[in-house]
């Protein structure tokens, strides 16, 4: 990897507080006008890598390269970057359109120019006919949105976001999100999002490095990240996941037959060239499986008996437990509500049986996390 | 109707609480307007001599201004110091903060006649400097640099951090976002650390009283004239000024740090 790859490239960068490794050597790199998110929860390094690509931190090791200059020794009033704070630090003593223009104030510019810029920017965040109002007469959304045109009519080549969206009340949030993802789009802007919500990322980006504890585990595109995760914890961390030990008994192309204990004989079809031996954990999603009370025909593979210990009622879904013979962990099955009245309450405590096909569970290794 | 006009304990606690505050000092502007020499009732009579005998007491005039000039710079000083100082202690991570910090409280804790004594010795033994009204406004300024910085530390710790990296962020250099965010934001706290240091350094006796070679600070100055009762009323007609004045000036700064309120109120500081 050089720095030319990337749009942004961190090279080995890590960074301690004390003895603390917030950033434990990462290297990535991040495309131009792509939606990057670090996903992660909280303490696992994601602000600590956003604020040193701002420049208010300073990588102990490594450095940060932003379209193709090495940015050490660069503060962050010259980066060519600008954030979007998670509580958004709009200035309490100006109004939104002295808010807006602050950062073109620092710039050869004629107030009549910068007067156009800050117009343009109300429209693109629809506040049009808030630009004498101070802060405190804002909503925590249009607050939002103007810490967002703040940062934008700097022209910035990439947008920091720290959490923008934490602080809104979840209705507001989506819509934020799909706007956000419009927004990004229509500027073409490199936009790197940080979040611990796993749904905000997976809907809002082109891709996403889940971190944990100071490194990172996984960069992929959201569906990848969802449907092909490469360790245990990025899977536990992106969705519900059931998870079932066994040992490998063979593989060959593609086809991985696993020794389930009481489960007997599952089949996983997986990559081709995934690099497994022994012990291996099988990874389910809840909405893979499917019930049934009645035994499946033995020609179905993949067939597992349980008992019907609990249900949820999530209103588009419900989420069934179910006990098995393996597992300690009771098994998540998720079903669609496709019909009112459709549950199965009557079945609690009776045994039922579920399955899924082999090409829809993912293999692991259980020594990666 | 009726229970609210019987008096309670707790309203009968009140108004005596400020009797004996406030009484004491009412009793200056009254025996400044009253026709004897002798602080004693029953009044005598109405009279505006003792301002007048006031004004043409050029002494007593110079003593003011001294006092005026000393507090003028002390509150001035101490501010700037006090800023700088607090801006350190809250902004950056300082080895060994508490024991700095305690350091420049020491002055609050230790009595005014050590700090005196020790000073007076310093600037005339050691340093050799000649006392004057300079010398009792660098005392003042030791005394007061610790009520400036607690007032300021408080503000500066009370408001988001992120709007100074924001500034930054956006373009300024460290000195814009001092002017452009950093003061805005903390004035009140300065206007209130100007009016605390001027009032400390105005009214402070024990150190002006070591420090101050020929002329005096008022405080001085009144206490000599004590031993003169002929002089007592110009000096109740004074004092009785003395206090319009503060009440005029605390009220304005009052006045003018409400009208300041919205901006600590609004979202992005109460977080």
């Amino acid at each position: 990897m050089t720095a030319q790859d990337g749009f942004i490239y961190i090279k080995s960068v890590s960074k301690l507080f004390g003895s603390l490794r917030a950033v434990d050597d990462i290297s990535f790199t991040i495309r131009e006008g792509e939606f990057f998110s670090l996903l992660g929860p909280s303490g696992c390094g994601k602000t600590t890598l956003l604020r040193m690509l701002a420049g208010f931190e300073h990588p102990t090791y490594g450095e940060i390269y932003i379209d193709g200059q090495a940015m050490s020794g660069v503060a962050p009033n010259s980066r060519p970057t600008n954030m979007v704070f998670q509580n958004y630090a709009i200035f309490p003593h100006l109004d939104v359109r002295q808010n807006i223009a602050y950062g073109l104030r620092n710039r050869q510019m004629t107030k009549a120019t910068i007067d156009d810029a800050v117009d343009k920017a109300l429209n693109l965040i629809k506040l049009p006919s808030y630009g004498y109002r101070k802060p405190h007469q804002l909503s925590g959304g249009q607050r939002q949105r103007v810490a967002l045109a703040r940062a934008l009519v700097c022209q910035p080549k990439v947008l920091l976001l720290d959490e923008p969206l934490g602080a809104l009340d979840k209705k507001l949030r989506e819509e934020m999100q799909l706007e956000l993802r419009q927004l990004q789009q229509s500027v073409g802007i490199t936009f790197v999002f940080v979040t611990h919500d796993q749904e905000e990322a997976l809907t809002m980006s082109d891709r996403i490095a889940v971190m944990s504890k100071g490194r990172v585990l996984q960069i992929d595109a959201a569906q990848q990240l969802y449907e092909e995760p490469n360790c245990r914890e990025v899977a536990g961390f992106i969705g519900s996941m059931n998870f079932i030990d066994g040992r490998l008994l063979s593989a060959s192309h593609g086809n991985y037959l696993v020794d389930a204990g009481p489960f007997g004989q599952l089949r996983v079809t997986a990559k081709e060239g995934q690099i497994i031996h022994g012990n291996v954990t099988i990874a389910v999603r809840p909405e893979k499986i499917t019930l049934s009370e009645t035994p499946f025909p033995s020609s179905q593979e993949n067939v597992v008996k349980g008992r019907l210990a609990a249900r949820a009622y999530l209103g588009d879904r419900n989420h069934y437990y179910v006990e098995t013979a393996h597992n300690a962990a009771p098994m998540a099955v998720a079903r669609q509500n496709m019909i009112r009245d459709g549950q199965v309450d009557h079945l609690v405590g009776k045994d039922i049986w579920l399955s899924w096909s082999p090409d829809s569970a993912v293999l692991l290794d259980p020594a990666s996390s | 109707m009726g229970t609210r006009i019987r008096p309670s304990a707790l309203g009968t606690y009140a108004v005596l609480f400020l009797i004996f505050l406030y009484g004491p000092v009412l009793l200056l502007p009254l025996f400044s307007v009253n026709d004897s020499i002798y602080i004693t009732f029953p009044l005598k009579g109405f009279t505006f001599n003792w301002y007048q005998q006031m004004s043409q007491n050029d002494q007593m005039i110079n003593a003011l201004k001294a006092s005026l000039k000393v507090a003028a710079s002390v509150s001035v000083i101490s501010t700037i110091l006090g800023f700088i100082a607090a801006k350190a202690v809250t902004r950056f991570a300082l080895p060994g903060r508490a024991l700095f910090v305690g350091f420049i409280m020491l002055p609050l804790i230790i009595p005014s006649l050590v700090l005196a004594l020790a000073l007076l010795v310093v600037l005339r033994k050691i340093l050799g400097f000649e006392l004057s009204l300079m010398t009792v406004a660098a005392g003042h300024v030791m005394l007061c640099v610790p009520f400036s910085m607690l007032i300021l530390i408080s503000r500066l710790e009370g408001f988001d951090r992120s709007l100074e990296e924001a500034a930054y962020d956006l373009g300024d250099s460290a000195l814009k976002v001092l002017v452009r965010v950093t003061l805005p934001l903390v004035w009140p706290a300065i206007i209130s650390s100007l009016l605390l240091c001027f009032t400390a350094s105005f009214d402070e006796y024990l150190i002006a009283a070591f420090l101050s070679g020929s002329d005096g600070t008022l405080p001085v100055f009144i206490f000599s004239q004590l031993r003169f009762p002929q002089n007592l009323p110009g000096v109740l007609a004074l004092g009785s000024c003395i206090l319009v004045g503060s009440v005029i000036l605390v009220t304005l700064a009052e006045v003018v740090r409400r009208r300041g309120g919205p901006v600590r109120e609004s979202g992005a500081l109460g977080s």
